[in-house]
This record gives structure tokens, C-alpha cells and sequence, in this order.
């Protein structure tokens, strides 16, 4: 079973820091784990979506569970979205049956440091997902400097804490992967 | 295999291999997606190096490599135009230590001017080249490519994509007893360097006709030998795996097969689980007796490669009757569902990719005043490659040409000979520093040798990075890849020694303000002239700063 989550959003949201923190996570978390995205021009304010896939390496005792590092179109069992314009244009990428989590599962003027939202969001995603928030503390101090551990810290927790009741189940056996 | 397991990009998984395979020396010139590596090796502790351009970069790798020295440069796909002068020849020479040239190729344009398939270099200039499918085989593929380049004395191309270069996966190091056995003396590298020792072979270095006519003759022996280990004893994949195989009904597997390299493979490995794959890590010189064995328990002989029709062409040129993809999969890249329709046949239009909002001078950017100028001016404006290069969208809308690096300069010549005189006066050549550095000095001497009758007006746009690749330094920044102080080239002093007639520097807002008076007055005036418009970029500004103070607390470093 693979599980694909696609985050989406503009160049400087901290797109490819949520997912590196995301996949560092899954890794921890003892599966495999690929992730991908586009660099380069994509920096200069334009939208931006990082794939992310992961699966138990047990799966099979040949293959890698995980094959390609894309998110095929239309079958990301979660859309986590940063920002408001972005949902629109990335609705495709969404199974019709998967999870879509938008920017206002925040509660606006909740978060201390409005850059923080990439991990308030990976919080509300968390909610969804099997993945030990022993593994996620791990993955952000792994991917942050130290002085941001705390900031995050509470921004992944304000996250979690909204998650429940906000945020969907994931029904990833519904799926098709 | 260790039980370490990593979550690395390929980028990152080249430089790791390359640390602990012993490299010596990385040098390379910053391009999208190839850019990381060094930055990673030298991160790591790897001796790293920006230079001028690839060419230059495969230059000094191709000395470290007669020295004997493990030699790794890089660069994106592009840049081997740059740099094949050098490698035509190279391939021609012997090399004592392993030189691994990685050529990140960028299919789907997601930053580059052109999506070539760089697998026709392996080709044209004779380079083995390896191509791998993750992270994993980036790692091994780097020790793969010293291996080979050593045993049989030749460079060898690791080629890339922007999915190997950019993805992350999981990567599992080779134990440290290898990495200690790779680089014996790796404890004590000066002691290794001091007791170097030069190895004169004029015959294997020295490519004069008399010398070079054998050395092709030995280049074509080398990679017939490297297509026979390729054979034996290659980086060979094919699912399923006999294991499986035995176990099942092979028969009713064979209907269809797929030939797939690089992360191709993967993708027709997800869309068609079922079928069977033949995957080679060493795409040139092909293991062609392999695919014709797997080839002859096939009926529907598939491949999937991204890019040019390279395989197929060399497997049907081979009688291999291979099916190829239809034209319209030769654009972009290839994912999972495109590799389904082709499987498929399916003809039906794809579905329009998710458009999203276009990238954007940055709020800020010391760009945005000079192409607000150039549009107000109605200017002609010849471009470059860089961040600069967005002046061409709405709403500055303010350049007319951009091709390769360097063009900006010669194509504004060129527009200005053939234009008439009003015309002409209209044309701006727009270059930025490190652009100018890597191949915009000879255009100015283009300039001052061939100068138009209107004469000719340059602007470095001078934001002191090389900013659309992530703010690397580069020859007229002052420092050296790792950001510590080095000689800073002086672009006012070079135009001025080549006898360029009006030389401007424009620093600050009072004078970026007039820039559109200090323009047009100069565009009258039918002389060459080059202008210097120089304030740092926004998003590097804080860093430069931050060398700059660390520069000047040791003054022992300048």
C-alpha cells in the first residue's frame, strides 16, 4: 500500500521544507519513501507542488514499494494546500475520493510566526496520517535549524490540535495505488 | 550495504559517493538541476570549486585526471555544449585517476532553455555513459563511473535527470571498509598529494594527428571491451526477477516486454507491474546481446525512454524490431500515466497539466527598474540566461531574444550590423555577472574588434550571485564556492583594457533612478559602451553581508 500526498502552494512558502520534513518522517517511521518536486524557476513566487509517496518496505521482499518518485495526476490520496489561489489549480492532482486539506484548517491569527504555517499544516495532516509524532519531532529538529525547534515546535502542535473534527479520515484501502 | 539508511536527493547521493570514493577534486559551473552536488561535496568536506564555465570545469578536471586524482565535474545538460570541445578529445586521451563528467539533463524544461537529450553525447564524443534510476544507483553509479574510468582509462558520463537530481529516496552507503579500501590514504590526503607523482605518456595526452589516429583506434578497443564487461557483468536489471519468474507462468508474461532506462524504468515498472523489464544502468555502450536474448522470448517489444528515440533506434538498427513511443511522449517528461497511454496506445488528447502561477521578478529585485527603463525606452533588448531572463513577461515585457549563455552580446551585434542605423540605435545587449563571466568576455571582444556603425550598449546586470540557481558565487563575486574570500574579477577594469569607449558604473538608487536618461543619451551617441548596474539581489543581500563581515573579522583570509 502506497500512500500519496501532494503539497502545493507559491515559491517561498516552505513547499519543499514541508515535504522534506514529511518524507524525513515516513523514513523514521520505518517506510520507504520517495519524494520529488521542481526547483529552479518555480523559486521565483510561482506555484509550487512537492510530491511525496510512501509504503511499507516489507511490502515485498523484491521490489521497492514505492516506484516512480511522481504522484501520478489524480491519484494523491491527500492535497495539503498552503495557500488559498493554489487549491483551484491543483484540484486535479486529487483522487475524487481523496482527502483535500486547505490553508483554513488553520485558525487564522492562531499561529506566533506566520512562516511557520508549512509545519501547522503538516500538523493538521498528521492527524490523518500513521505516521508517530515521535517520528515527526524527529523529522522537523532533523530539518530545522536548532534556534526554530521551539517555534515549530508549537506550530505542528497548534496544527494537531486542529486537526481533529478539521481534517478528514484518510481511507487509503478505498484507493486505488 | 549497511543498515544506514538515508534520505537523499541524487544530487546529494553524487556528492556522497564521491566523498567517500575518494574524489579529490569537484568542479562544475551552477545549473539547474545539477547545481547541489558540489555544494553538497563541499558541505561534506569535499574539495570544491566553482569554475568560470564547463568548459574550463572539464578542463581542470581533465589535469586533475592525468595527475591521477579521483576527478568529478558537473553541470546541466546545456553546459556539455559548452564543454564538448573538451570532451571530444578527452575520450581520445587516457586518464590515470577516474574522471566522472555528470551532465544533469532537464526533460520537460522545468528550468533550462531546451530539453536535449544529452545521451547522444555518449555517443558522438565515445563516453561510457551510466544512467541511474534513483538515488541508490546515483550513489553507486559514482563509484561505478571511477571503476570503469580506471580500468580502462577513459571519462565516463553520469547522466542525470532533473527526477534522479531532485528526488529524494532512500540511499543505503556502502560500508565504511569500503570507502577506507577506495581511498586508502584518505586519512592523510596531503601525504597522498605530496607523493603524486606526473606520469608522462605524450602518446595518451598529446592529440596531434600522429598521436590521435592511434588513440581513436584505442578509444573504439576500449568500448568494445566495456561493452563485453557490460554483458557480463553490467549494471543489469530484469523484472520479474527469476525467483518469481520460476514460480509463475512465464509464458503468460512474455506478451509484453519493456526496455526502460533511468526513471523511466520505474514509471513503466508501476504502469505495468505485470510485464517483463529489462533495465541497464550502462546505456552506452549498450549490452546488446542481453536485449537480444530478452528480446527473443518477447512478442510486443516496448521501450520507454524520455527524450530522443535514441534506444529504440540503436535496437531496431540492431533488427530488434522495438516499438518505440508516439512523437507527442518525445515532449516533457514522462510520469506513470503517460507511460500507461503508451502502453495502452491510447490516442485520446492528455489532460492539460496544472497550471499554476508563472515564477516573478521577486518584489524588490534590482532587475525590475533597469527592464521598466528598457520598456519605457522601447528598447531591443538581446537577453541572457538568468533570473533576468523573467523581464520578458508582462509587465516589463522588455526582451526580444534569449538563446544560450553569452548570446545576449553577440546577438545584440549582430541585430545592430544588419539594422538600420534608427534601428540599430534601439538595441541593448542585457547580460548578467556571472553570465558575463562564463561567456560574455568574448563577446566583448567581439565588440571592440567588430564594432557596429551605431556602435554597441551593454549592461551587466550586476546582483553579484548567481542568483537563479540559488545565489552561487562565481569568479567577480570576490569568493569562492564555500563563500570564503577570493580575487574578485573587475568588470569595469577588463572592459576598459579591451578598449571598450564608454565604461559606467551605476551603483545605488539616486543613480539606478536616472537610469533611463543616462540609457538613452548613450544609445545617441554611437560608441561602445559597456554599463555596470550593480545592486546586490534581494534574496542574497543578507548572506552577502554576513561573508562580508566574516571576511573582514579575519583579515588573514584576504
Amino acid at each position: 500500500m502506497i500512500t500519496n500526498i501532494v503539497i502545493a502552494g507559491l515559491g517561498g512558502q516552505g513547499i519543499v521544507k514541508a515535504s522534506d520534513i514529511l518524507a524525513e518522517a515516513a523514513l523514521r517511521a520505518g517506510f520507504d519513501v520517495k519524494k520529488s518536486e521542481l526547483h529552479g524557476m518555480s523559486q521565483r513566487g510561482g506555484s509550487v507542488t512537492s510530491d511525496v509517496r510512501y509504503g511499507h518496505p516489507e511490502h515485498s521482499p523484491v521490489l521497492s514499494p514505492v516506484l516512480s518518485p511522481m504522484v501520478p495526476p489524480g491519484e494523491a490520496h491527500v492535497l495539503l494546500v498552503l495557500e488559498p489561489t493554489q487549491v483551484e489549480v491543483t484540484r486535479a492532482l486529487l483522487h475524487p475520493d481523496g482527502l483535500l486539506i486547505g490553508p483554513e484548517v488553520i485558525e487564522p491569527g492562531a499561529l506566533k510566526n506566520r512562516k511557520s504555517v508549512n509545519v501547522a499544516m503538516l500538523g493538521a495532516l498528521s492527524t490523518a496520517l500513521e505516521i508517530s509524532e515521535q517520528a515527526w519531532t524527529q523529522a522537523i529538529q532533523a530539518n530545522l535549524a536548532e534556534k526554530l525547534h521551539a517555534l515549530n515546535a508549537q506550530a505542528f502542535a497548534l496544527g494537531r490540535a486542529c486537526g481533529p473534527g478539521r481534517v478528514g479520515r484518510l481511507t487509503t484501502q478505498a484507493l486505488p495505488c | 550495504m549497511t543498515d544506514e539508511r538515508l534520505l537523499l536527493s541524487g544530487d546529494d547521493a553524487v556528492a556522497l559517493a564521491a566523498l567517500h570514493a575518494g574524489v579529490r577534486l569537484g568542479s562544475g559551473y551552477p545549473g539547474t538541476p545539477s547545481t547541489e552536488i558540489l555544494e553538497t561535496f563541499d558541505r561534506l568536506g569535499g574539495h570544491a570549486q566553482w569554475a568560470p564555465n564547463e568548459k574550463v570545469a572539464l578542463e581542470v578536471g581533465i589535469g586533475s585526471a592525468f595527475a591521477g586524482a579521483r576527478t568529478l565535474v558537473t553541470m546541466k545538460h546545456v553546459g556539455l555544449n559548452v564543454a564538448a570541445d573538451a570532451l571530444f578529445t578527452a575520450t581520445y586521451t587516457d586518464v590515470d585517476g577516474g574522471l566522472v563528467i555528470v551532465s544533469a539533463d532537464d526533460p520537460g524544461m522545468a528550468s533550462s532553455q531546451n530539453e536535449q537529450d544529452n545521451r547522444h553525447y555518449a555517443r558522438a564524443a565515445g563516453a561510457p555513459m551510466l544512467e541511474p534510476v534513483d538515488s541508490q544507483q546515483a550513489y553507486e553509479f559514482t563509484w561505478l563511473a571511477l571503476e570503469i574510468g580506471e580500468r580502462w582509462k577513459i571519462p565516463v558520463i553520469l547522466r542525470l535527470t532533473t527526477r534522479i537530481c531532485h528526488a529524494k529516496t532512500v540511499v543505503r552507503p556502502r560500508p565504511p571498509e569500503q570507502r577506507h579500501a577506495a581511498c586508502a590514504t584518505a586519512a592523510q590526503p596531503d601525504d597522498e598529494q605530496a607523493a603524486r607523482r606526473f606520469r608522462r605518456d605524450i602518446p595518451a595526452r598529446v592529440m596531434i594527428p600522429a598521436f590521435a589516429k592511434p588513440a581513436h583506434h584505442r578509444l573504439r578497443q576500449k568500448l568494445a571491451e566495456i561493452a563485453a564487461w557490460n554483458e557480463a557483468e553490467g549494471p543489469i536489471r530484469e523484472y520479474p526477477p527469476e525467483a518469481i519468474a520460476q514460480g509463475s507462468d512465464r509464458a503468460d508474461r512474455a506478451g509484453l516486454g519493456i526496455i526502460a532506462t533511468g526513471v523511466a524504468a520505474l514509471h513503466a515498472r508501476e504502469a505495468a507491474p505485470a510485464a517483463r523489464q529489462l533495465t541497464f544502468g550502462l546505456t552506452y555502450p549498450l549490452p546488446l546481446e542481453r536485449i537480444r536474448a530478452f528480446a527473443a522470448e518477447i512478442e510486443r517489444l516496448l521501450v520507454i525512454e524520455e527524450g530522443d528515440p535514441v534506444l529504440v533506434d540503436e535496437l531496431n538498427a540492431a533488427d530488434l524490431s522495438a516499438e518505440g513511443k508516439p512523437m507527442r511522449y518525445r515532449f516533457g517528461e514522462l510520469d506513470v500515466a503517460r507511460v500507461r497511454r503508451i502502453i495502452a496506445g491510447d490516442e485520446r488528447p492528455e489532460p492539460e497539466p496544472v497550471k499554476g502561477k508563472p515564477p516573478q521578478l521577486c518584489q524588490g529585485c534590482s532587475h525590475r527598474g533597469v527592464f521598466e527603463a528598457l520598456r519605457d525606452l522601447d528598447c531591443i533588448v538581446a537577453g541572457d540566461i538568468g533570473c533576468y531572463t523573467l523581464g520578458v513577461l508582462p509587465p516589463f515585457s522588455a526582451m526580444d531574444t534569449c538563446v544560450c549563455m553569452g548570446a545576449s552580446i553577440g546577438v545584440g551585434l549582430g541585430l545592430r550590423h544588419a539594422l538600420p542605423a534608427a534601428e540599430a540605435r534601439r538595441v541593448v545587449s542585457v547580460i548578467g555577472d556571472s553570465t558575463f563571466v562564463h561567456s560574455g568576455l568574448t563577446g566583448l571582444a567581439e565588440m571592440v574588434y567588430n564594432p557596429p556603425p551605431t556602435g554597441h550598449l551593454v549592461l551587466i546586470l550586476d546582483n553579484q550571485t548567481t542568483a537563479m540557481t540559488g545565489q552561487q558565487e562565481h569568479p567577480g563575486t570576490g569568493r569562492a564556492l564555500d563563500h570564503s574570500p577570493a580575487h574578485r574579477l573587475d568588470f569595469a577594469g577588463i572592459a576598459q583594457a579591451m578598449g571598450v569607449q564608454a565604461v559606467e558604473l551605476i551603483e545605488g538608487s539616486d543613480e539606478t533612478a536616472r537610469l533611463d536618461e543616462r540609457l538613452a543619451a548613450q544609445l545617441a551617441r554611437d560608441e561602445t559602451a559597456l554599463f555596470i548596474v550593480r545592486q546586490p539581489c534581494v534574496l542574497a543581500a543578507p548572506k552577502i553581508r554576513r561573508y562580508e563581515k566574516a571576511a573582514a573579522e579575519e583579515p588573514d583570509c584576504q
